[in-house]
């Protein structure tokens, strides 16, 4: 495991080289890297992860949202990240406040993005800026809350 | 491409087209709006979540070990890869080493689930296309196997049959018989459907050049799985992230480059054939004694035995089944090589005894996103070809 351990960081490093703004954090556990990007830089860092030919995380496999009402800031919005090439994998990790729940769009960086941004506005009522069709994916169009948020309750509201 | 007919009424429109959510060669219940002019496929718009069920809303309120029985239903046409994708992530996050045996057995019934798996999609994909018989041979192979895990875990399709840290229960006496028996036909069987179908005029006429995805879209798209190794793109999660002791065994990533219906079609019949092989390896690693699950007091509940004797037995036994246990806190995201292709399970505790939450990366849900790309410019009939080729399972889809 260990010289994976080093190739994470060395994209960690990577990233910071670059531009150290975009890394607030990093959080390591169970050997794997969470680098925590501001809102206003997650475009540019993820425009970046994956044109770097030496990063090269091409494949984005997933995007979740954790609430961790009530606590502030609410939201945090996970990228998990793939590199086919380089087998290695990297979250990163937005926070969003509860009253600005706005996130750029990363559809034009990975495309695969759509769905995975459709359902989590569907779910946890996040807007995803510049997305070309943020509308329900999971749940019907004409409901009303987001089920997935923690002040929803289990057996919904009726 | 919009049609230059002239009617009465004015230049020709396109037509909007809802194919399902009823329809048989939607898998369940996908809906997908087509907008056709004529025949021709203009654009497609997969349209889902009428099998939604709220599976990570739930898994959210029960403990650790009752979710996994949630995780069943997810892809019921492999619940075991669900059943594994999600006791490791859960090991993961508490950090709990599995015996060898069990990663083993593990590895047999995945490799069987894969096999029994990929035998509905064939079944059905060749139904949708025409050719029946293939579903009648490659049904009553996967019957088989459905008796196999019958008889280990005790039910045919909601196995719940991984826990995390081992198994649920000793593997019965004999199954390894019964395996072996099941997979020494099975190449001949796989040869069967190979002969009905492989240099077939009618299937290579419906299959081949058919819902092409280049290497670009693939990774764009994020597809993964069959839909990947099927254009060119050589990743499999059991080689890049060995899991449950993949790397201890011998087995080849089949790839194809076409990446049309045909070249997918391809791959799956190969995966067959090498979960063949890796299942055989497994029969002959697996010991026939040892322990199936790990020793961890207070996550692993304790013998029957242990619990009628001993104190702590039944302290253990007594805490586990009213209030689970409690990781550290942390996020983990783990992700296995499922029969679809990336299944990955994000599980984020924050100390208590269940789970805070509980993401499912399902690969029908990302593969169905390439459907338009798949189909949009071909014949209606293509469609049908095209949603059976993303093997795609509803009940993953929506969650």
């Amino acid at each position: 495991m260990e010289p994976q351990e080093n190739n994470k960081n060395a994209a960690v490093a990577k990233l910071r080289e670059w531009d150290a703004q975009v890394v607030t954090e990093v959080l390591e556990f169970r050997g794997e890297t969470t680098v925590v990007v501001p809102k206003q830089h997650l475009q540019r860092a993820a425009d970046y992860l994956r044109s770097e030919p030496s990063l090269g995380f091409s494949f984005l496999s997933d995007i979740t949202v954790l609430d961790r009402f009530p606590l502030e800031p609410r939201f945090e919005v996970n990228y998990h990240l793939l590199s086919p090439e380089r087998k290695q994998r990297l979250r990163l990790k937005v926070r969003v406040a509860g009253t600005d729940a706005v996130v750029p769009t990363v559809t034009g960086i990975w495309p695969t993005a759509n769905w995975h941004e459709r359902e989590n506005f569907d779910m946890f009522g996040i807007r995803f800026d510049g997305h070309p069709n943020l509308t329900r994916i999971l749940m019907p169009d004409e409901w009303e809350g987001y089920p997935l948020r923690k002040d929803y309750p289990v057996e919904g509201y009726r | 491409m919009s049609s230059t007919i002239q009617t009465a009424a004015g230049p020709a429109q396109p037509m909007v087209l809802n194919m399902g959510p009823q329809h048989p060669s939607t898998h369940g219940v996908l809906r997908v709006i087509l907008e056709l002019d004529g025949e021709i496929v203009l654009k497609a718009q997969p349209v889902i979540g009428y099998l939604h069920t709220g599976i990570e809303k739930s898994c959210e309120s029960k403990t650790y070990s009752q979710a996994i029985t949630l995780t069943d239903r997810i892809d019921y046409l492999a619940p075991l890869s669900n059943n594994l994708c999600y006791c490791l992530a859960a090991e993961k996050l508490i950090g709990l080493e599995v015996p060898k045996r069990a990663q083993y057995i593990r590895v047999l019934l995945t490799e069987l689930t894969r096999i029994a798996s990929h035998l509905v999609w064939l079944g059905t994909h060749a139904i949708d296309l025409g050719a029946m018989s293939v579903f009648l041979y490659s049904f009553r192979e996967r019957e088989e196997i459905m008796k196999i895990f019958e008889y280990v875990s005790g039910q045919r399709m909601m196995t719940s049959y991984f826990r995390i840290g081992g198994l649920a229960l000793e593997p019965p006496p004999g199954w390894l018989d019964r395996v072996r028996r099941v997979i020494d036909a099975m190449p001949g069987h796989v040869d069967e459907y190979e002969d009905l179908l492989t240099k077939n005029r009618i299937w290579m006429g419906r299959t081949q050049g058919v819902g092409i995805l280049s290497a670009a879209d693939v990774i764009a798209m994020g597809a993964s799985g069959p839909m990947m190794r099927g254009s060119g793109i050589n990743y499999d999660t059991r080689k890049a992230f060995p899991y449950s002791s993949y790397d201890e065994f011998d087995f080849n990533i089949p790839v194809q480059t076409a990446g049309d219906c045909y070249a997918r079609y391809q791959v799956r019949v190969a995966e067959i054939r090498e979960s063949i092989k890796i299942v055989r390896q497994a029969m002959e690693k697996v010991p026939p004694q040892g322990p199936f699950r790990a020793e961890a007091p207070g996550i692993i509940p304790p013998s029957r035995e242990e619990m009628k004797t001993s104190i702590e037995g039944l302290i253990y036994h007594f805490k586990i089944f009213t209030e689970g246990f409690a990781p550290p806190p942390g996020e983990v995201y783990q992700a296995i090589e499922s029969p679809r292709g990336e299944l990955g399970v994000f599980m984020a505790s924050d100390g208590s005894a269940k789970p805070y939450r509980v993401k499912f990366r399902t690969p029908s849900f990302v593969n169905l996103q390439s459907l338009p790309k798949l189909c949009e410019g071909r014949l209606i009939a293509d469609v049908v070809a095209c949603i059976g080729t993303t093997d795609i399972v509803l009940g993953e889809v929506d969650r």
